[in-house]
């Protein structure tokens, strides 16, 4: 037979055809998937002996004492520690990633030096020797021109040895410009030296409080110690201790309030001052604590009751006076009644009016220095230091006004503006010419992103010390890798909201996986590299050394036991010129105190207002949210790539929004395509964005996704403060 | 004497979650993803094919601002008991590879990785979407399988997976009772991942026939409801609220029909 073109080409299209008849084909496919799934890419964990370390966590400033679960030298999962004084076993889901965080592909593995742009990514690996005296080289130049305070630090926090090691340094040199992130601790913290007197950390009794106002706070989703609050809210629950939630939006807080009032956003101070008002009208205030503890009492209650009564209130709030003047019933006649501000996480300073609006609650039902009520701790002194020694250059170095105006001028009392910094350097005011980062992300977490980006380019030397590659990391010169919590020795000292201060130890839980140091060591090393004078005042061989030292007795006990509490509590004194509580702060102009703050944007062509709100599940500090965390975010919150906006379902039909439709989403500071998720929990007018998304570093499990706020948002400049009390800022909704 | 001997020994584990502290913070999701070694990928927002044993809904009530109200349900795999507690779950009825099975002596509803085949059956017998298929293999960023836990093994692609109670924690404490020589363990030596992150105390786990354990009565609260009871499946995960809009949203209930 002959083999012709035609019979070879039905041979072979009937061979197909009768082979993709057959079974053979799927067989094949169907034996392949099986195979396949037994190759060795599944990992197979390895088994050994299992241990737990005490540590404590650092990720957020909430200080819980943490349990390391190891399998010979691997950390395979972190609880909570059982008997901590501040999470008692419980553990937020930031805590609960940290490994995600010490083992994932966002580590800086060694020290760093830029090759390229600034923020091309371009890097060159160098030696910790290199790094060291390439950052003691410039500073030694510009001390000896005579610039030591172009130095300048931003710390996330600046508790603990390791900020006060940098400050100490700072000094030592001669530079005033020591920052600490800001958030309404520092309203707190200014309240506090104002009415009290002294330099102090606000505590909270709210676990034996049995009525709690909160004008905004993430009681649940945050604010505070988060554990901690989490903990609180449920005992009220046993205890029948009530809250009322009062804010523009139903969140989470909000919804397990056993009262939600929802207010006109940023009129909160005026709520609290016809509160303040009702209780004053009616005498419901404690005479005894009023005239026997507080001072400018008289002229607080002459402004309140002229310019707040509850008509005023309503007007200004929208919310009916018989909801105010109930609300100030209940309040008052309570046993032990609290009232707290900071919105959501108090990521914001927030007005020192509204502050000491709500202060000045406290002060009217008298629950201040005991038991159920608001405490001042002074400053952390667990840590006994060496005195420094400040040589001429040093000593007129820190004389100099800080780059952010901190106290001077209109900003006497201010210890940190940090958002004013961005500010005075991008349009020269300040000249900074060396900035060190620690433990904080400003290029993505502060206010008007945009403003911090030029200021940033305007600094020859940035150093980051950061763990991981975050926006400033990627945006710095040199890049001086610290080991993370779970690799290190570190203090944890928290008091934020807490009943008593509460210090635990971080410890080294594995060795370090790179070649990373600890931001302590290398201060010390720095300052030894520079030579006398400033490496006199730095005499430790190493941080852990420095550690030991300045902990003293206490340094037994926290690496036995994890942690130390204070048990001395603060003993009910006034430190004020009147010896007494100062209500409003003694200010003398008080309508310039509680003036309101408004949200920056022309309402005409701004119709919409837009709020930032805080999760529990989107990490919004220093820490980008690890891939466990942005799992569990919702698909109402990120979808793909687009980041959801809450809008209520009456504005959003008035400009032809439906759920899920695109939008244009514009502020003064800038705009975004975003999608709109229709919510009946928010007041109509608002739109609603999540701090946390929007990052343009770290890894793909985070990065691209969303919008960062903080673009979106700019500062508002408080005129009593200085603090930054933007709240929100105007905005429209534009079809995409 | 025998008989009743060995009816002491059956336990029944089960949860009780208290929706009134449930503050949807999600460290339950997160607590049991580090625990069971589940894996995740780039993009979780789609919610079908994103595995979370544990799941946390948000219910709302539907209601205009201002009366709007939302609450969190977490979902665990509910462990279905069946129509007077034989076993007969929705999951284990279907299963045709014998890969989830019931167990009579705990009550909790396996999944034996090595037995299924990927058939999904279960998946669309589950009323709860409790299931959870492997589309693809799982993959960690270089490093970061460091963290994983031999106590559970990590699943392929190609099978189903579900919330186990953190059975492995049982198999553990029993192991260190009986090398203790004891025959019985406490309530506070077998815990899940879940209920021991909660930092509001909001979830409680133990055996609901033990009256010595909290959920035991916890479960028999006026404000105690099931998912879907009507259906009968029998669930041994019980949740408490004090409000009636989110006891209602338990189930499928018509317009005008009374509860």
């Amino acid at each position: 037979m002959k083999i012709d073109r035609r019979c070879f080409l039905s041979l072979g299209i009937g061979g197909a055809a009768g082979l993709a008849l057959s079974p053979i084909p799927w067989k094949l496919a169907d034996d392949s998937a099986i195979w396949t799934q037994m190759w060795p890419w599944t990992p197979v964990p390895a088994d050994g002996e299992t241990t737990y370390v005490k540590s404590a966590c650092t990720l957020c400033p909430g200080g819980c004492g943490i349990s390391v679960r190891k399998v010979d030298n691997r950390a395979v999962k972190i609880e909570g520690m059982e008997g901590h004084p501040v999470n008692d076993g419980g553990i937020c889901l930031l805590g609960l990633s940290g490994l995600q965080l010490l083992y994932g592909p966002t580590r800086v593995k060694t020290p760093l030096k830029r090759a390229g742009e600034r923020g091309e990514g371009k890097w060159v690996k160098i030696t910790w020797e290199e790094a060291i005296s390439e950052v003691a080289k410039k500073l030694g130049d510009l001390r000896e021109n005579g610039e030591s305070s172009s130095v300048a630090c931003i710390s996330g926090t600046d508790k603990g040895s390791v900020p006060t090691l940098f400050k100490r340094f700072l000094s030592v040199y001669g530079s005033p410009n020591f920052m600490r992130m800001p958030s309404v601790l520092d309203s707190y913290e200014l309240a506090l030296s104002l009415s009290f007197g002294f330099a102090a950390q606000q505590g909270f009794d709210l676990e034996k409080a049995d009525f709690i106002l909160s004008f905004g706070s993430g009681i649940i989703e945050g604010w505070g110690s988060p554990v901690r609050m989490i903990r609180a809210k449920s005992s009220w629950r046993e205890s029948g201790g009530k809250t009322v939630q009062v804010e523009p939006r139903l969140s989470n807080t909000a919804a397990k309030s056993d009262k939600w009032i929802p207010i006109n956003p940023g009129t909160e101070y005026a709520l609290a001052l016809g509160l303040a008002g009702v209780i004053i009208t009616k005498s419901l205030y404690r005479n005894d604590f009023v005239k026997g503890s507080t001072s400018g009492f008289d002229k607080f209650a002459g402004l309140v009751l002229s310019a707040y009564t509850p008509d005023a209130a309503e007007k200004i709030t929208g919310i009916k006076k018989e909801t105010i003047e109930a609300l100030a019933v209940d309040f008052a006649r309570a046993a032990k009644p609290v009232a707290i501000c900071g919105r959501g996480q108090g990521r914001a300073q927030g007005s020192l009016g509204e502050l000491m609006a709500v202060q000045a609650l406290n002060a009217l039902v008298g629950n201040i220095n005991k038991e159920g009520g608001i405490f001042a701790f002074p400053n952390p002194g667990y840590m006994a230091w060496p005195d420094y020694i400040a040589d001429d250059i040093a000593a007129e170095g820190i004389k100099k006004e800080r780059a952010d105006g901190a106290g001077s001028g209109n900003f006497g009392y201010a210890k940190n503006l940090t958002n004013r910094f961005a500010e005075t350097v991008k349009s020269g005011k300040a000249a900074v010419n060396v900035l060190f980062v620690l433990e904080s992300n400003p290029l993505y977490s502060l206010s008007d992103t945009n403003t911090v980006k030029e200021a940033f380019k305007k600094i020859p030397f940035i150093v980051s010390f950061s763990s991981f590659m975050d926006e400033t990391a990627i945006n710095s010169d040199l890049i001086l890798p610290n080991h993370v919590y779970l690799e290190r020795y570190e203090d944890v000292y928290v008091a934020t909201g807490l009943s008593k201060p509460v210090v635990s130890l971080s410890k080294p839980v594995v060795s370090p996986q790179f070649n990373t140091k600890h931001a302590g060591d290398v201060v010390l090393l720095i300052a030894k590299e520079m030579g006398s004078p400033v490496a006199d005042s730095f005499p430790w061989k190493s941080y852990s050394a420095c550690l030991e030292e300045i902990l003293g007795g206490k340094w037994d006990k926290l690496v036995r036991e994890g942690f130390w509490t204070d048990g001395a509590s603060s003993t009910p004194v006034f430190k004020t010129s009147s010896g007494k509580f100062e209500f409003a702060g003694g200010f003398i102009d008080l309508a310039a105190l509680f003036a309101p703050v408004n949200a920056e944007g022309d309402p005409k062509a701004y119709p919409l207002l837009l709020i930032p709100y805080d999760s529990m599940r989107i990490a919004s500090g220093y820490i980008g949210d690890p891939p466990f965390a942005v799992k569990t975010v919702e698909d109402t919150v990120l979808k793909g790539k687009d980041a959801l906006v809450e809008v209520n379902p009456a504005t959003a039909r008035a400009g032809g929004f439906s759920e899920g439709s695109y939008a244009i989403l514009k502020t003064p500071k800038g705009s975004a395509k975003v999608k709109v998720h229709l919510f009946d929990g928010i007041m109509p007018g608002l739109v609603a964005m999540p701090r946390g998304l929007g990052h343009t570093a770290y890894d793909n499990y985070l990065a691209g996704k969303g919008i960062n706020v903080n673009e979106l948002i700019g500062t508002v400049e408080d005129p009593a403060s200085g603090l930054d009390a933007a709240w929100g800022i105007r905005a429209n909704l534009i079809k995409a | 004497m025998k008989e009743e001997q060995s009816k002491e020994k059956v336990k029944k584990f089960g949860m009780v979650i208290d929706l009134d502290k449930c503050t949807g913070c999600g460290a339950c999701m997160v607590a049991c993803m580090a625990e069971n070694n589940v894996p995740f990928k780039e993009d979780e927002s789609k919610k079908l094919d994103s595995i979370t044993w544990l799941r946390i809904y948000k219910l709302t009530n539907g209601k205009p601002f201002p009366d709007a109200d939302i609450c969190y349900l977490p979902r665990p795999c509910q462990h279905c008991g069946g129509k007077g507690e034989h076993g007969h779950s929705p999951c284990v009825s279907v299963c045709p590879a014998t890969a989830t099975d019931y167990s009579k002596e705990t009550g909790i509803v396996s999944q034996i990785y090595t037995r299924c085949f990927g058939c999904r059956y279960c998946m669309a017998a589950c009323p709860y979407h409790a299931r959870y298929f492997n589309w693809w293999d799982p993959v960690w960023p270089d490093g970061m399988e460091k963290y994983l836990s031999p106590n559970v093994s990590v699943r392929m692609r190609g099978i189903v997976e579900k919330c186990s109670f953190c059975f492995h924690r049982y198999q553990l404490a029993k192991d260190k009772a009986y090398f203790e020589g004891r025959r019985e363990i406490e309530e506070n030596e077998y815990q899940t991942a879940c209920t021991q992150a909660c930092p509001a105390g909001a979830i409680a786990f133990g055996d609901l026939n033990n009256p010595k354990h909290a959920v035991y009565e916890l479960k028999k609260s006026s404000n105690a409801f099931r998912l879907l009871e009507r259906l009968q499946t029998n669930p041994k995960v019980y949740y408490i609220s004090g409000r009636e809009w989110v006891r209602r949203a338990g189930d499928n209930y018509l317009k005008d029909e009374k509860k």
